[in-house]
């Protein structure tokens, strides 16, 4: 098969399973009004599909700061942080996450994706060993295939096959690097931090927590699951994304290790992209401190969370196995996802629509992600549209 | 081969019964994808329950290279003699 029949399969494998005309993946969104608000085609729609967990997208010292920057510093770095692209407001964003997270030092990268891409390819190569989780997120996956090291699954949330697996690993367990999630994108679940932490505690390995989800969402000061669980020593590197509870683009690392700084010398992705724009890194400055003092938030983003859930959980839903911002509904197929997802759009709702392979174990899923900036008469309007949907597509 | 690939084939034919339709006729030359339908997602469970079968763990790194029953057979009997 030559390269291009190879994506010609792809489109007619896509066509098959999705209706002629219906744009489920890069929905166009024409214009957008507000954190939770947007038009899509000619409907005005609520967004339930994004990761504006804390609707800090339009709060106006970010708005404020990002433009300050742009006026300053101009559109673009236009190179590396290698190179010529590190400002000052990029290290001191550095100094600020280090500090927010009481960390030695901080590293801030230019996507989520590829701050998983950078730390996990800079710690493990060949030779070496990744245990990840089952249910990690593509980035992880890509970060270890980049590194070179022998990558070995755990199922899902299961500290006891993880610990069979660096049992079997000998002494490799010290050239271990274990990785897991604070808050799952799929399912939305937690990871068992603090089993996780004893047993690479017991086996002299190294943890990689990613906050992305879990940051702005999860512990007193948003710090993520580390902090909620009071386990943030027992953490090797935390990674994270700007691009959730930040509301902007962007990735970082915190260390206590000082060998943390030398990744920069290391890491093909850091070294080989350029760094994020004068005005992200203004935005996601005033958006940190917004996040840091953000009890409020947390409050209502958590209280609009436990509406939700406890609504589609009586109406029958099968849902992730925790309440938190991210719900998923667990669909038998994918046809009945489809349908479930078209009939939230018809009714002017906006949610994820994940089909197989990427959804856990072949099933298929249609995920709402729950803002602070949604109101709670909205989290009824969402509840009795699911309810209405529930009748006409399920029974 | 020796009596323990023999073995491990044996117990792999028997997990893809259970993943395939009954009419399929599993041999060490069936290829996982294009005869027995074993999709990444399927063929990474397959690879969770054998790994319990014969306590070992199969690297995600080598699955690529698999493609049909005797060579992911081979791969398990590859593992388990290292750790012998």
């Amino acid at each position: 098969m030559s390269l291009l029949d190879k994506l010609d399969a792809v489109a007619a494998a896509r066509k098959a399973l999705l209706p002629e005309g219906l744009e489920v993946f890069g929905t166009p969104i024409e214009e957008v009004y507000s954190a939770t608000e947007a038009r899509i085609g000619d409907r005005r729609i609520l967004f339930l599909g994004t990761n504006n967990y804390l609707g800090l997208t339009f709060a106006p010292e970010c708005l404020r700061a990002a433009h300050e920057a742009i006026d300053r510093e101009g559109t673009g770095t236009t190179g590396s942080r290698m190179a010529n692209g590190s400002y000052s407001g990029h290290r001191a964003l550095e100094r600020e996450f280090a500090e927010f997270y009481h960390c030695q030092s901080g590293i801030v990268f230019t996507t989520g994706y590829q701050a998983n891409l950078a730390m996990i390819s800079g710690l493990a190569g060949a030779g070496d060993v990744v245990l990840i989780d089952g249910d990690s997120h593509a980035s992880v996956y890509d970060g270890c295939r980049l590194s070179g090291a022998e990558i070995i699954r755990f199922r899902h949330n299961d500290v006891s096959d993880m610990e069979k697996r660096l049992k079997r690993l000998g002494e490799r367990s010290k050239s271990t690097l274990i990785i897991a999630e604070g808050i799952y994108s799929m399912l939305g679940d937690q990871a068992p931090l603090a089993e996780i932490v004893r047993v690479k505690n017991a086996y002299n390995s190294i943890l990689l927590l990613d906050e992305a989800h879990s940051l702005g969402v999860l512990g007193k000061t948003g710090q993520g699951l580390a902090e909620e669980t009071g386990l943030t020593d027992g953490v090797d590197f935390i990674t994270g994304t700007f691009s959730k509870s930040l509301g902007s683009i962007g990735g970082y690392c915190v260390s206590n290790h000082p060998q943390l700084d030398q990744l920069r010398y290391v890491s093909r992705p850091y070294i080989f992209t350029a760094s994020p724009s004068p005005a992200t890194i203004a935005s996601t400055r005033a958006a940190l401190k917004l996040l840091r003092d953000g009890t409020e938030l947390r409050r209502q983003l958590w209280q609009n969370s436990r509406q939700l859930y406890a609504r589609l959980d009586g109406l029958g839903y099968r849902l992730g196995p925790q309440p938190g911002p991210v719900i998923a509904n667990i669909l038998d197929s994918p046809q009945q996802a489809l349908m479930l997802w078209k009939g939230l759009l018809d009714h002017g709702i906006y949610v994820n629509l994940i089909l197989p392979p990427a959804a856990p174990e072949g099933k298929a899923l249609v995920r709402c992600s729950v803002s602070a900036a949604h109101t709670s008469e909205q989290m009824d309007h969402v509840g009795n549209i699911f309810a209405e949907l529930r009748k006409s597509i399920f029974q | 081969m020796s009596t323990d690939y023999n073995n491990i084939l044996s117990r792999l034919c028997f997990h893809l019964k259970q993943l395939s339709s009954p009419d399929v006729v599993i041999v060490p030359e069936t290829d996982l994808i294009n005869e027995l339908a074993i999709d990444s997602v399927k063929l990474l469970s397959l690879v969770m329950e054998i790994e319990d079968e014969f306590d070992i763990s199969v690297p995600l790194n080598v699955l690529a290279d698999v493609q049909t029953v005797h060579e992911l057979a081979n791969l398990i009997y590859q593992i388990k003699s290292q750790n012998k």
